[in-house]
């Protein structure tokens, strides 16, 4: 009995120090958002300070940021659609038709991950400069749902190889065509892993910011644009930086906030248990 | 209404030949039983029929018409899966009306056939019911419900008893009897299970690797098994088979000499033996009586009480076995040492290469 309960209280322990060391960084900046310039650079940190929102003022005098989170949104839900459009079928098919070649089809999509991404910036660069894609919300959402690709087409591969086969045979034998096959059984069946899928690919594209700070400016600039925009070439305004991260993030954070229950199910219970 | 031929149907997959090319008339409302041991062929044969699985050589027939090219569902068949594969996600009446749905039924009609068949099934009150609220003899009802709502031209259920527990089974066993009198469909039942098989069906295919080893009525497969695989698969307790030599043989009778040392006189087969030629000779547990002058003798290890039979099992002295069958109040008990009597008319006799060897009299074994 003792054992257990000295096992539980170590492990409460070592959870909480994990949760509040990865929590830390996100606390600080939030914490440094509220203070003035000359509090945040202060050594020693201040812990206690007279809490001010003209950080926040600032930030949103210089930049329009709705139109940024306009474009976070826009191109987060798009390039999650464009890739689960993509990766449904692909998965379907590799899951339930696989060939000798299945395996290393995903091995070689998820090796593309492998690749940094600034090894093809300059192709990717030229091609949407040649097709106009630059500076274009679409464009945007090309490049992020390719990025998020491999991830989505994994994660749905593995839920789909839940289901068992005969349940499809079984709806084959009922008259269902493939499209009713997949819209009447087998995404029904993985709406908890799908939903997981999407969630996660919705968080990836809402923080990717090589490709936003690198193929936009303007009109498709996100909020990791804006973020950046208060980083180095007015020298280090800490507290500004922070409270545009702060909003940065913050949508994000809520966002997984609401969907967390949701985001665990789906990835830790599979997809038909 | 369906008559299902199979001429010289194949199965490989990859190189590797699992259906043997296999000839079968099902006819129409004949209940057919494939039985044999796992790994037989039996559910591939199965599958073949209702599409699931491509056809590498030969064909099947569905009323005269070839299949092969036929989606699984546009060949008017049903089917019953082993695990029942229902739709986790719907209800026990969107499952049973999901067909009908695909087929583009409206809804007035389909609720009525689904009511309909559950009226039949005895299970009206599950019909708003989840899968995972029932129980597994409820699911079985389901399954079979499914099938029945498309009023298919045949039946093909794949070991659908086989996740019930024993007293189910029994029941279950007699209300597909009844549900393929009532019916009057063909059905095409897979099983390992020789019981469900001599229970159940008008014929029984008898499969072993590939190949078809023996068709017939469940009584004929069990009175003339054409090979030593049919004699010991059809039948529990298993017949017993001993080793024998031919000693001397004349038309009317053959004597043999068992592993035991112990001569035995036997009606001679059509086909004429040489003494020396050694052969397996099958005697089932209900032909052999306990006899204080029996001809062999062997101790009794284990005995299993049934209530109005119980079956002896004994080892004679070269370590053959033999299972017998006598009384349920038999006074033997483990440990005794007692003397049979083999009935001669009701013996088998087997060549080396495991085939019946006819006698006259006998029918003749188709194969």
């Amino acid at each position: 009995m003792r054992s257990t309960w000295q096992r539980r209280l170590s492990l409460t322990i070592a959870g909480w120090a994990v949760g509040l060391g990865m929590f830390f960084p996100i606390l600080w900046m939030f914490l440094t958002s509220f203070k003035t310039e000359i509090t945040a650079v202060a050594t020693p940190p201040a812990l206690f300070f007279r809490p001010t929102l003209e950080n926040y003022a600032a930030v949103l005098e210089r930049a329009d940021y709705v139109a940024f989170a306009r474009n976070s949104i826009v191109v987060s839900l798009g390039s999650t659609l464009l890739a689960l459009a993509l990766a449904i079928p692909a998965a379907y098919s590799m899951a339930f038709f696989p060939t000798r070649r299945t395996r290393d089809i995903l091995l070689w999509m998820l090796s593309t991950k492998m690749l940094p991404a600034v090894g093809v910036l300059v192709p990717i660069y030229l091609l949407w400069r040649d097709f106009h894609l630059l500076d274009t919300v679409f464009g945007l959402i090309l490049i992020d749902s390719a990025s998020v690709l491999p991830i989505v087409v994994w994660m749905l591969f593995s839920f789909f190889r839940e289901v068992p086969a005969v349940i499809l045979e079984a709806s084959r034998m009922d008259g269902a065509s493939p499209w009713e096959e997949l819209v009447h059984v087998l995404l029904p069946l993985c709406t908890p892993g799908i939903a997981a899928t999407a969630l996660l690919s919705i968080i990836l594209c809402w923080n990717e910011a090589f490709w936003s700070l690198n193929l936009t400016t303007v009109k498709a600039a996100t909020l990791a644009n804006f973020t950046a925009s208060f980083s180095s070439p007015e020298g280090l305004f800490w507290a500004k930086l922070s409270a545009a991260s702060t909003l940065s993030i913050a949508p994000i954070l809520v966002f997984g906030w609401l969907s967390q229950r949701q985001l665990v199910r789906g990835l830790s219970f599979g997809a038909v248990k | 209404m369906a008559t299902i031929e199979l001429k010289n149907v194949r199965k490989r997959f990859g190189a590797h030949e699992v259906i043997h090319g296999i000839d079968l008339l099902i006819k129409d409302r004949e209940f057919v039983a494939f039985v044999g041991p796992s790994g037989s062929g039996k559910s591939t044969l199965l599958r073949m029929i209702a599409g699931l699985e491509e056809i590498t050589e030969g064909e099947v027939l569905i009323d005269g018409a070839p299949a092969k090219d036929v989606p699984p569902a546009r060949r008017g068949l049903a089917m019953v899966f082993q695990s029942y594969a229902l739709y986790p996600h719907m209800s026990v009446a969107e499952n049973m009306s999901f067909s009908l749905r695909l087929a583009g039924i409206a809804k007035e009609e389909r609720e009525q056939k689904v009511r309909a068949v559950a009226r039949i099934l005895e299970m009206e009150p599950l019909l708003e019911r989840k899968p995972r609220q029932l129980s597994g003899g409820q699911l079985q009802r389901v399954a079979i419900g499914r099938a029945m709502v498309r009023q298919p031209k045949a039946f093909l259920l794949d070991e659908p008893l086989s996740n019930l527990d024993a007293a189910l089974q029994a029941q279950m066993r007699l209300e597909l009897v009844r549900l393929h009198r009532e019916l009057r469909t063909t059905m095409i039942y897979v099983t390992h299970d020789q019981l469900e098989a001599m229970t159940m069906a008008d014929r029984i295919v008898v499969l072993n690797e590939g190949r078809v080893e023996q068709w017939g009525s469940p009584l004929d497969l069990y009175q003339n098994p054409a090979t030593l695989f049919v004699a010991g698969f059809i039948g529990a307790p298993k017949m017993n088979l001993l080793d024998a030599v031919v000693k001397t043989a004349s038309d009317q009778q053959l004597c043999l000499a068992l592993s035991t040392g112990v001569s035995v006189t036997v009606p001679a087969p059509v086909k004429e033996l040489k003494p020396g030629e050694a052969i397996k000779l099958g005697i089932r547990p209900e032909h052999v009586a306990l006899e204080t002058e029996g001809e062999l003798k062997g101790e009794i290890d284990a005995l299993e009480h049934l209530g109005p039979r119980a079956y002896l099992h004994a080892g004679l002295p070269d370590g053959t076995r033999l299972v017998v069958q006598t009384d349920g109040d038999t006074p033997i008990r483990v440990g005794e040492s007692v003397a049979f009597r083999i009935r001669a008319q009701a013996t088998h006799l087997f060549d080396r290469s495991g085939r019946a060897l006819a006698r006259s009299g006998a029918k003749p074994v188709v194969r």
